[in-house]
């Protein structure tokens, strides 16, 4: 099975973030608390299917693109 | 002795309660640099330190600088912080830096705190938004987190004013010590990076580490660094083999490792923590795909009908008194040139600038509402899928809303766009929005062309028209958007990446202080183009070359022996103008305005308003010789209708006005923003480009409108 990303997520579940794909993308995921061992949640999609919502570590809500998503890996 | 001005500055994560720290600091004494819109502009203020051991009171400088969650930046005001802080000389560098940080978001907040910590300016920790953290059932135990991180850290509660006489000691204590303690740094450089930090150390005479990688990392982003300073460093780069990117990754993952332990020690948790509760059952609500669209309709309603229908009435009083007040300098200052220059020209001018605070004042409060609230986070959301198909970023919103009042502070908005793309593109058409400087002349065509009818029962016609020329305009704004990104190369992927703040209810006092501060700078900076320009449209239409005007004046007397005396006075206005400076130059001007239907009198009026739209109407007035008040849109009204074209039928046909009203929904004629343009862009090509396809934007539609209606 190929890996998932945080794009692949269902509405309300949990995963936990491995690691990144795009180096220069990470770097921005990292300061908004994305810490690879932090778990992640989807909480919401925008109407039109993109952006989504996640719960970042319980913490709090980051808004982000799909294709920002879909360089998340998680397990 | 007398003890200096101390100055601080306030950093912290966007959402962590800077600005509202600032606010409790600083209460009232405080300004902005410049026009405020909901971005951070570099706001500063001050508050009296009271003495202790009889020491005497001192007065501290607060800079409120941009939120950002990290000292990277990632757009063009987050880019403002290091700017400073890594500036010695910087008339703005601090002696102490308090970094505001979220208590329920400990771990990501202390991100930036750890690298402020590194750059070796004394700095204190105010640890805000407690009550959250305790609605999430998170404890922070802030004497244990002082212990690990080796700064002072202070409770507050910014929004109650909790906790700040504490915080002013700490600053006081901070600031005054004559020994520095010893420093913690949080990132130990490894591999060659020491080599490459020595060497740039030696040749800028740095003592701080991380400052120095700081050299290395964002040197481009440094306005103090000259060129050749900024080569010499890309050489050193070379030399060690840094990889930028690499390093970046590398020491923020490096942070939370060193930051992990420290939050475990000092906050406890009790079970699982979520966000409150009311946050997830309204997003629920706003962010559903039909009960998400219909709330920000009807909000954007509401804003419609405030800005036009509840702000008329504050504005036809401010009209009326206006008015009355101009008529009464005119009686009371002796007649003359003087008297004229001041009623007509200065007078008539600034009436024209009062007369949009009510709309300004009340866009500005509302649109500040919904950011604190925290709903314009997730109007960015929902839009943002839209607003990609044209090229521009759910964060473009705000700017294209605000550009209803006014596109400068509009414009100033889009600093918090991350992509250059898209925050060119956002600048580029936030002028098409149509700004309250263009409803004067709507109104006064709409009412020369359009019958006050019922449509349906419930719709007015002049409304539905008014309605659609906005419409237009947000139309044409995102067309020309979509046009112009297949023009503009695109050099970086465009990203989103937002926060979404918990809802709050506003703070009404800084609200408040949001339409104070718009009101305030919107008089000044508009106050100041109208008044040179209607100072220099007096002239130039008052005086004409040689002895043109006098003999023009005899020629209109003695054309019209038996006339009425007022008949004949406004026939020799007419004429005198007709051979002033002014209408020499419509008359220059009108062979390009003939195939769009305009004669040399709109050709002033055009001119005129190149400076600031506001200007056409009060230009008609005075063009038209129109005794008494001339903001008086009736009397106008009632003049143009009179207005006879060459072959005696009337002037202002319907063709003629749809081709005015198409014309100023696009052409941009406000020096202002061409200003704000210059400023945001750092050059000229922008702005230049912009006038030009607004222009000839603006042209061609006007010239196919009458065209076709004629």
């Amino acid at each position: 099975m190929s890996v998932r990303t945080v794009s692949q997520l269902q509405k309300g579940e949990k995963a936990v973030i491995r690691s990144f794909t795009d180096r220069v993308m990470s770097l921005k995921l990292l300061e908004m608390g994305c810490v690879p061992g932090c778990e992640v949640r989807l909480d919401a999609v925008a109407p039109l299917g993109d952006p989504i919502c996640i719960n970042v570590g319980g913490c709090y809500s980051l808004s982000l693109r799909l294709n920002e998503a879909s360089t998340i890996e998680i397990e | 002795m007398k003890q200096e001005n101390i100055k601080i500055a306030l950093v912290g994560n966007p959402n962590a309660g800077k600005s509202t720290l600032f606010n409790a600091l600083t209460g009232l004494r405080q300004k902005t640099g410049n026009f405020p819109g909901v971005t951070v502009e570099k706001k500063s203020g001050t508050f009296r330190l009271a003495g202790s051991n009889g020491s005497s009171d001192r007065d501290v400088t607060v800079v409120d600088l941009p939120g950002t969650y990290s000292v990277y930046p990632k757009s063009a005001d987050e880019g403002v912080v290091m700017d400073i802080l890594a500036n010695p000389k910087h008339p703005d560098y601090p002696a102490a830096v308090v970094v505001v940080v979220d208590a329920s978001n400990l771990q990501r907040n202390l991100l930036l705190f750890t690298e402020i910590s590194d750059l070796g300016i004394p700095t204190i920790l105010a640890l805000n938004m407690l009550d959250v953290a305790a609605s999430m059932k998170l404890t922070v135990n802030a004497v244990q987190l002082a212990m690990q991180l080796n700064v002072p850290v202070v409770k507050i509660n910014a929004r109650t004013s909790e906790g700040i006489p504490n915080l002013q000691q700490a600053i006081r204590q901070v600031v005054e010590q004559t020994e520095k303690p010893e420093q913690k740094y949080f990132y130990v450089p490894k591999g060659n990076e020491p080599a490459l930090i020595e060497e740039v150390k030696e040749l800028h005479k740095l003592d701080n580490d991380y400052v120095a990688l700081q050299y290395v990392c964002q040197h481009d982003n440094f306005s103090f660094l000259a060129q050749p300073v900024r080569a010499k460093l890309d050489s050193l780069i070379e030399k060690y083999e840094f990889d930028e990117t690499g390093f970046l990754a590398d020491e923020t993952i490096a942070r939370y490792k060193t930051i992990k332990p420290i939050v475990e020690k000092s906050v406890k948790s009790e079970g699982a923590t979520e966000q409150p509760l009311w946050t997830r059952k309204l997003d629920k609500i706003l962010l559903h795909p039909l009960w998400g669209y219909v709330t920000f309709a009807l909000i954007l309603m509401v804003i419609f009908q405030a800005i036009f229908a509840w702000a008329s009435y504050p504005m036809d009083w401010l009209d009326e008194n206006t008015a009355s007040f101009i008529s009464w300098v005119k009686e009371v200052l002796p007649k003359g040139v003087l008297n004229d220059l001041i009623t007509d020209g200065v007078l008539a001018g600034i009436g024209g600038v009062i007369i949009f605070i009510p709309q300004i004042a009340i866009l500005f409060g509302l649109v500040s509402v919904l950011e604190e609230s925290g709903y314009m986070a997730r109007v960015m959301v929902i839009m943002d899928k839209v607003m990609r198909r044209f090229g521009l970023n759910g964060r473009s919103v705000v700017p294209l809303i605000s550009g209803v009042a006014c596109a400068v502070p509009a414009i100033m908005t889009t600093r918090s766009i991350s992509s250059r793309h898209e925050r060119l593109l956002t600048i580029l058409v936030t002028p098409i929005m149509s700004c309250s400087a263009r409803l004067p002349i709507y109104s006064i065509l709409i009412a020369l062309i359009i019958p006050s009818t019922k449509v349906f029962g419930i719709f007015n016609m002049q409304g539905l028209v008014l309605f659609g020329l906005y419409f237009l305009g947000l139309a044409g704004a995102l067309a020309s958007a979509w046009i112009l990104s297949l023009f503009i190369k695109r050099t970086e992927p465009g990203y989103f990446m937002l926060e979404m703040p918990t809802y709050k209810v506003p703070r009404w006092g800084h609200v408040g202080f949001m339409m104070y501060d718009s009101v305030k700078s919107f008089v000044l900076e508009a106050g100041k183009v109208i008044l040179a320009i209607s100072i220099v449209l007096w002239v130039l239409s008052s005086y004409g070359p040689g002895d043109h005007m006098e003999v023009a004046e005899q020629q209109a007397v003695s054309a019209m022996p038996q006339a009425p005396e007022e008949e004949v006075a406004a026939a020799v206005a007419s004429a005198r103008l007709e051979s002033s400076y002014a209408g020499n130059f419509g008359r220059f001007i009108e062979p390009v305005i003939r195939p769009l239907g305009y004669d040399w009198k709109i050709g002033i009026a055009l001119l005129a308003s190149f400076a600031a739209r506001e200007v056409f109407v009060g230009t008609m007035a005075t063009i038209y010789s129109i005794s008494g008040d001339s903001e008086d849109v009736l009397t106008v009204k009632e003049r143009l209708v009179k207005e006879k074209n060459d072959h005696g039928g009337p002037m202002y046909t319907p063709a003629v006005c749809y081709s005015l009203l198409i014309f100023y929904v696009f052409a941009m004629m406000c020096m202002s923003t061409i200003a704000v343009v210059y400023r945001e862009t750092h050059g000229w090509k922008w702005p230049l480009i912009q006038l030009g396809y607004l222009m000839v934007l603006a042209y061609v539609s006007a010239f196919s409108v009458y065209q076709l209606m004629s």
